[in-house]
């Protein structure tokens, strides 16, 4: 990934409002459709990008419109690379519990960094759980 | 007649038919409303019979999987039935990919639907 050449790179930091997250979001997305992405991949990252950057904001930052999230988007010809850190105290999502599983389906909760790692390649929280690197290989 | 901003409704056969205003059910302003508009069809409009269809949504994110399934249990609680229909094979598979597939009652068309109360 080090030597990847990047074709469009964003850096923004924005106050914890979820529309802002949106905004930044509906950047991306306007640069995967202008570089032909499949609709599937552009799919995927929507879905993935939205749920982390809400985690960020909503959990991360507690709402706090005055603390920030940093995010960077890369894109490449073959993959995109995305990295979101809020200003939180982090949490640990192996112990998250999982939600398929029978006793937790009727749980409205846990179902964001599933679907995250479901749909995204690869999907990394630092050891303080503030951040998180993701990676989408274009189909 | 009550006042909903991100759901319209109409009545089939004594079935509430409800359907989404947004393409994307994503942003947490607009899942706070949803929640809003379905739980008062429930509690204050006292409705037990719900189709909840899915055209032309495109995009559903974990917040709002999360006000279905709390609507679910508001409608089991009240003893009425919650039903989905007409789901693209995108959001079909946000459904199967959490097991929801299995929790909720998935129809593929609105009258096979209707039909099923």
């Amino acid at each position: 990934m080090a030597n990847e050449s990047w074709l469009w790179v964003l850096e923004e930091r924005i106050p914890s409002v979820t529309k802002e997250g949106s905004a930044t979001l509906d950047k991306l997305l306007t640069e995967l459709k202008k570089q032909q992405w499949p609709d599937q991949d552009v799919f995927a990252v929507h879905l993935s990008l939205e749920e982390a950057i809400v985690n960020a904001i909503l959990h991360g930052n507690s709402g706090d419109p005055e603390k920030q999230v940093e995010i960077t988007f890369q894109v490449s010809e073959t993959e995109l690379r995305v990295e979101i850190i809020d200003e939180g105290s982090g949490f640990n999502p192996d112990t998250l519990p999982d939600p398929t599983a029978d006793e937790n389906l009727e749980k409205p909760s846990g179902r964001g960094v599933m679907l995250m790692r479901h749909y995204m390649d690869h999907v990394q929280y630092s050891k303080a759980g503030n951040q998180v690197v993701m990676v989408k290989k274009r189909s | 007649m009550a006042d909903y901003r991100q759901i319209s409704v109409t009545e089939t056969d004594g079935v509430s038919v409800v359907r989404f205003n947004d393409q994307r059910i994503l942003d947490a302003g607009s899942i706070q409303q949803l929640g809003e508009d379905l739980f008062q069809l429930v509690e204050t409009e006292e409705r037990d019979k719900l189709l909840l269809n899915f055209t032309d949504v495109e995009f559903l994110s974990s917040a709002a999987l999360n006000r279905l399934i709390m609507l679910d249990k508001k409608v089991k609680e009240s003893g009425g039935a919650l039903k989905f229909c007409c789901i693209c094979s995108g959001i079909m598979d946000v459904f199967a990919i959490t097991r929801l597939d299995k929790h909720f009652e998935i129809l593929d068309d609105e009258p096979a639907a209707v039909a099923s109360f």
